[in-house]
């Protein structure tokens, strides 16, 4: 689950970490007290808050001085739809924007924790490349980017952030700033579960303290239950909305481009799935994984979602069962097909538990169900299908 | 031989007589898998599938002397599982528990660490299977039968697929292992890898990857050098798109990192057959033991 700027910018505040103040505006009448919560002396820097990078190459960032400028940039954003090299051709809507007071900047860094995969352990990333591309620094100047692990339960010596505040040219104010930041940063990343904090840039200012100008937080779903404080502030305006729908039923869904719909159990062979459908000169138009405990009211909701795309001509039904008994997927299917209009192609396959009682089902039903055994022939046959 | 587990292995199950441990627990048992008990607080002196359920592990190794725990506790309380296991000396430890905080698995791993004699397989997987021996999970008994491929996977379903194409085409399993669809788990690829080029009952290996981080392209790398038994791969998401969570947790292209096509292209470079159609993974073997 991602978080809004302004909102990784309050959890950076109750942990200590220095950001920049603002206010925040999601009506044009909220100009005046988001100016008046801040110092505005120099101005401001207003920002549209989505959730996607690359806003300031769009437009969605600007330097304001006066009132006016500031009402000018909220017209033109809230209740539209901001477009960047991240999000998809429609984008994502834009209902509230932030306005940061000025900081004077000297030099830019790139500073991120992460869940560190192959080293097992939270790392922290930071480079003297700053508010750049992290990933094309990594691939052109590998040398420009430190990196520090965080032993589990082991404090990081003083001796490491030294060493790390000596190749990044820090004078001993900012050494002992940046002890803090990295003390702070850890906990607000162990405390909260996030999956990812990047700051991007952390700057130093022309007084040469060390400031946080972004704030990016990713959390780990898998730990929401413990997080209720951070899942109220999910912003669902900011998700697909039939992503966000299959969520709510325990499906995981993701859009696609194709008009093959599929519906899958298990994440690798949904996987598998639609990268079949495309080597026989498909395209899918969704993941979608029903899981291991699919029920037929999940399976009926999983049809629901599929055809919800209007671009999906056919619809391919692949059940490996293993905990899933594909009988009970027949029954959801032949429910489903009862219940809602379905006047598409659908062909399924079924293997592994209770396949052949699955298969009976389907065939006595009197329904336009093509069965087949292998997933060769079953994606041969939609692709077939909705030419 | 065969890696991992076989007809000697004495296993309990945590979270005993939930409704999932209870069913996946009456088909290891009628597959044949020796299973001495099992694990649920506050349950302890009572008896279910007509064997023993203890309150803790310690009392359940005491009273079994069982070496290995399957684990089917909701995922909030996986961490604490794990831990007393490896704690009290379960040699396997297989977490077939979908949804752990991922911090939580750094922790657990720091206890493995800890704690040598342990290892974890998953969590997020269907657990292990000998074919003919002992079935510890949650696959479909049937498709499997008695042969000469390792399989080892971060699939569920794919692992199924796996075999039975396998098994189809008369070459049947070792053992098969679901190292789970985590970011951060417990046995890898490597370790899967060197115990099947160790093990004399399995000729060949099938490894199954998907999309995100980079533990493909590791294995890629300790095949290049220490694998001679024959290898076939395959990779799932080449169709998915950049910064998707594609179901599974791990399975994530981020950062232009943990693409299919830079897996493929590690594993072609260390002499793996690589098959793009996944259903080509059972012919591709016989063509290769040709």
């Amino acid at each position: 689950m991602n978080l809004h700027e302004f909102q990784a910018k309050e959890l950076f505040e109750s942990y200590d970490l220095p950001v920049s103040k603002r206010g925040l505006i999601r009506k044009l009448s909220d100009v005046d007290n988001a100016i008046a919560s801040i110092d505005f002396s120099n101005g401001c820097v207003a920002k549209v808050q989505a959730h996607t990078g690359g806003r300031g190459k769009v437009g969605g960032v600007k330097l304001c001085k006066n009132k006016e400028e500031i009402e000018n940039f909220v017209s033109s954003w809230l209740g539209k739809n901001i477009i960047t090299n991240q999000t998809d051709e429609v984008g994502l809507p834009v209902n509230i924007v932030s306005i940061d007071e000025l900081t004077d900047i000297d030099s830019e860094l790139y500073m991120s924790l992460i869940v560190d995969r192959a080293d097992k352990c939270v790392s922290m990333i930071v480079s003297k490349a700053g508010g750049m591309n992290i990933e094309e620094v990594a691939e052109t100047n590998p040398e420009k980017i430190l990196k520090l692990k965080f032993k589990h339960n082991v404090q990081v010596s003083e001796q490491d952030i030294n060493e790390l505040s000596s190749k990044l040219d820090f004078n001993s104010n900012q050494t002992e700033q940046f002890k803090k930041i990295v003390k702070n940063t850890h906990k607000l990343f162990v405390e909260k579960d996030l999956s990812l904090l990047e700051i991007n840039p952390l700057v130093i200012t022309s007084s040469g303290e060390l400031h946080c100008l972004d704030a990016k937080i990713n959390v780990d779903e898998n730990a929401l239950y413990r997080q209720e404080e951070i899942l109220g502030q999910r912003d669902p305006s900011q998700e697909d909305q039939r992503e966000y729908e299959a969520k709510q039923h325990d499906l995981s869904y993701v859009s696609l481009d194709g008009n093959i719909g599929c519906m899958v159990n298990g994440a690798g062979l949904a996987m598998g799935t639609m990268d079949t459908i495309k080597l026989y000169d498909g395209e899918p138009a969704n993941f979608l994984d029903v899981g291991g405990t699919a029920t037929k009211e999940r399976v009926g909701e999983a049809f629901k979602l599929i055809l919800s795309d209007k671009n999906v001509k056919g619809i391919l039904v692949n059940i490996f069962g293993g905990i899933v008994r594909c009988d009970l997927i027949a029954e959801g299917i032949i429910g489903a097909i009862n219940e809602i209009d379905v006047n598409v192609p659908i062909v399924v396959r079924l293997q592994g538990n209770m396949s052949d009682e699955g298969k009976i089902l389907l065939n006595n039903s009197g329904l336009n169900v093509i069965g087949e055994d292998s997933l060769m022939k079953a994606s041969q046959k939609i692709v077939e299908l909705v030419k | 031989m065969s890696i991992l587990i076989d007809n000697k292995t004495k296993a309990i199950f945590q979270g005993f007589t939930g409704s999932q441990a209870t069913m996946h627990a009456e088909q290891c048992i009628t597959y044949g898998t020796n299973i001495v008990g099992g694990v649920t607080p506050g349950k302890g002196g009572q008896q279910h599938l007509n064997l023993p359920v203890f309150d803790n592990v310690k009392e359940a190794i005491d009273e079994t002397s069982a070496n290995t725990s399957v684990i089917f506790v909701p995922a909030r309380f996986s961490k604490a599982a794990i831990t007393e296991a490896a704690e009290n000396g379960i040699e396997l430890i297989i977490c077939i528990t979908e949804g752990v905080p991922v911090l939580d698995m750094i922790e657990v791993i720091d206890v493995l660490n800890n704690n040598a004699g342990s290892r974890l397989i998953g969590p997020n997987c269907p657990g292990v299977i000998t074919p003919g021996e002992a079935k510890l999970g949650i696959m479909p008994a049937s498709i499997h039968k008695k042969g000469s491929v390792g399989i080892v996977s971060r699939s569920g379903t794919l692992t199924y697929e796996a075999v039975n194409q396998t098994s189809e085409v008369g070459l049947g399993q070792s053992t098969c292992v679901g190292i789970g669809g985590d970011p951060i788990n417990g046995t890898s690829f490597i370790d899967c890898l060197r115990m099947f080029q160790e093990d004399s009952q399995t000729e060949s290996i099938v490894m199954v990857g998907e999309i995100g981080g980079t533990a493909e392209e590791e294995a890629a790398e300790y095949i290049k050098d220490n694998v001679t038994k024959p290898v076939v791969s395959y990779i799932a998401g080449v169709t998915a798109p950049k910064g998707k969570r594609m179901g599974h947790a791990g399975a994530i292209i981020s950062g232009g990192k943990g693409t299919a096509q830079d897996k493929f292209k590690a594993l072609e470079s260390a002499g793996v057959s690589v098959v793009t159609d996944l259903n080509l993974i059972g012919s591709k073997l016989v063509e290769l033991l040709k």
